[in-house]
């Protein structure tokens, strides 16, 4: 790998070498990707980021699939979106290896030039995304793609990293995985900005619709307080319907429930209007802005994290660990107080 | 700097009808620490060498039951070249009758691993050839 690969002007220009060799250097967190992401920050904030998340098995890498066609369509058309695609799926955490097969279900997209997809692997990252994944993703705005769908590890209800990094997240079902008790497991459907109910074609798939939205409903009606994905409401309190009123200019966005049977494109012209839809509704607020600032604060918290611990690794003696580690053993001093000691060196 | 991991891409090029073998050998390459794309079968080789690239694989294993290595391999050999991937290691295997290896290996594979090579001895290998290129 030489350094030459990693030119921002080429990347820029559209060269998909360029682009992976830089993709892979900021996965491997090399000093060049620094220089890189730093030549590519301040020509990002245009791109749409889309999350796509559910459990394994719900259907996102198909209907991630069917979504960048869409987006595409009609084909060879220069003013169509170029699309990115990020695949995330889990390390395994014996083997330190990981098989990425989400590219299996976007056969449709070989061979367009406007498309690049990336799989990642999590190396061990809980959240549902990869450590580098931001990063990935500030790399693919600055060089040029309109559109950055990023699918996250198939979640349970821990998950949710991928509301802060998203501006639009959907929230893939299936029916008969589990009854509606499911539905409550909240994580997953407060930061939803839409929800899909793939596989439509089986079985159950208008009760578990139903079941959502009786779900969302009671979380808009219970709570005189709740927070929607960072969004704090209010019940009106001057008057009895069930309205809610934003607290500051923050407005309410009504969380489509979207039936389709992905693997056979129905619903996807849908679901890409929801998804034009809800972009609009950020653009209009203000909330796009309001969800970049939280972005990139959470991004630097998140470094400044890593900063601190790395530099205070680096200034450990091991000898004083070993010897403080050895008096928890012996129940000499609580786990708190040592961690105390610890980190006053 | 992060610890780097090996990035393979499993191809099925050309119409074999099933993938077992490449798929034991993804799992098996996954159990040894590297990371795996797999593409499904009825690839082209202009589709394979595409996802190397955007992938920026190590190692690409191509995995050929048909009998079309004589035609499929250096056809993918020759895409991986044309997107500027000319230090990615190609593996082959599959079904290839040993009197056309050494052909096989002069237009660029670096291996061939006929059916029964153990897969620890496959992982190995792909370790030894890819610390040559990092």
């Amino acid at each position: 790998m030489t350094m030459d690969s990693l030119d921002p002007q080429a990347i820029r220009a559209g060269n998909r070498l360029a682009l992976a060799r830089a993709l892979t250097a900021v996965e491997n967190n090399t000093p060049e990707s620094r220089e890189i992401q730093a030549a590519l920050f301040p020509h990002t904030g245009h791109a749409h980021l889309i999350g796509v998340t559910g459990a394994p098995g719900s259907g996102k890498s198909t209907l991630v699939n069917q979504l960048a066609k869409a987006f595409r369509h009609p084909q060879g058309n220069a003013n169509a979106p170029r699309v990115a695609i990020i695949a995330v799926d889990p390390t395994s955490p014996f083997t330190g290896g990981a098989l990425l097969g989400d590219r299996i279900r976007m056969q449709d997209l070989a061979g367009d030039k406007g498309i690049f997809i990336r799989s990642m692997a999590s190396r061990g990252a809980l959240g549902g995304l990869a450590h580098n994944t931001a990063a990935f993703a500030t790399v693919l705005d600055g060089a040029g793609f309109d559109v950055i769908i990023i699918e996250t590890v198939g979640a349970g209800q821990a998950e949710v990293n991928i509301a802060t990094l998203a501006h639009t997240v959907i929230v893939v079902e299936a029916p008969g995985m589990g009854d509606d008790i499911q539905a409550i497991k909240a994580g997953i459907l407060e930061i939803a900005d839409i929800i899909v109910v793939n596989k439509a074609d089986r079985p159950g798939a208008e009760n578990t619709a139903r079941a959502l939205q009786a779900m969302l409903e009671m979380a808009r009606g219970d709570t005189s307080n709740f927070a929607q994905a960072g969004k704090h409401m209010r019940r009106a309190q001057h008057d009895q319907k069930e309205a809610f009123e934003p607290i500051g200019e923050q407005a309410l966005w009504n969380t489509p429930i979207q039936l389709a049977t992905a693997v056979d494109g129905k619903g996807v012209e849908d679901i890409v209007g929801h998804i034009l839809h809800h972009k609009a509704f950020l653009q209009e607020t203000g909330l796009w802005q309001v969800k970049e600032g939280q972005r990139l604060r959470k991004d630097l918290e998140s470094l400044i994290q890593d900063l601190l611990i790395r530099r205070w690794q680096e200034a450990l003696d091991d000898g004083k660990f070993s010897s403080i580690l050895q008096d928890v053993i012996e129940k000499k001093r609580t786990p708190l107080d040592a961690a105390e000691a610890l980190i006053r060196t | 700097m992060t610890e780097r991991k090996i990035r393979v891409l499993i191809a099925k090029p050309g119409l074999d009808g099933h993938d077992r073998g490449a798929k034991v050998i993804a799992r098996a390459l996954r159990d040894a620490g590297m990371e795996v794309i797999y593409t499904g079968l009825r690839q082209t080789p202009e589709m394979i060498a595409e996802a190397a690239l955007q992938e920026d694989v190590d190692v690409v294993g191509l995995s050929i039951l048909s009998g079309a290595h004589n035609a499929l391999v250096p056809a993918v050999i020759d895409k991986l070249h044309e997107n500027g991937l000319k230090d990615v290691k190609v593996f082959v295997g599959g079904i290839v009758p040993e009197p056309d290896i050494p052909d096989l290996l002069n237009k660029g594979v670096y291996a061939v691993f006929g059916p029964g090579t153990s897969t620890q001895f496959v992982a190995d290998e792909i370790q030894k050839a890819v610390k040559s290129r990092i």
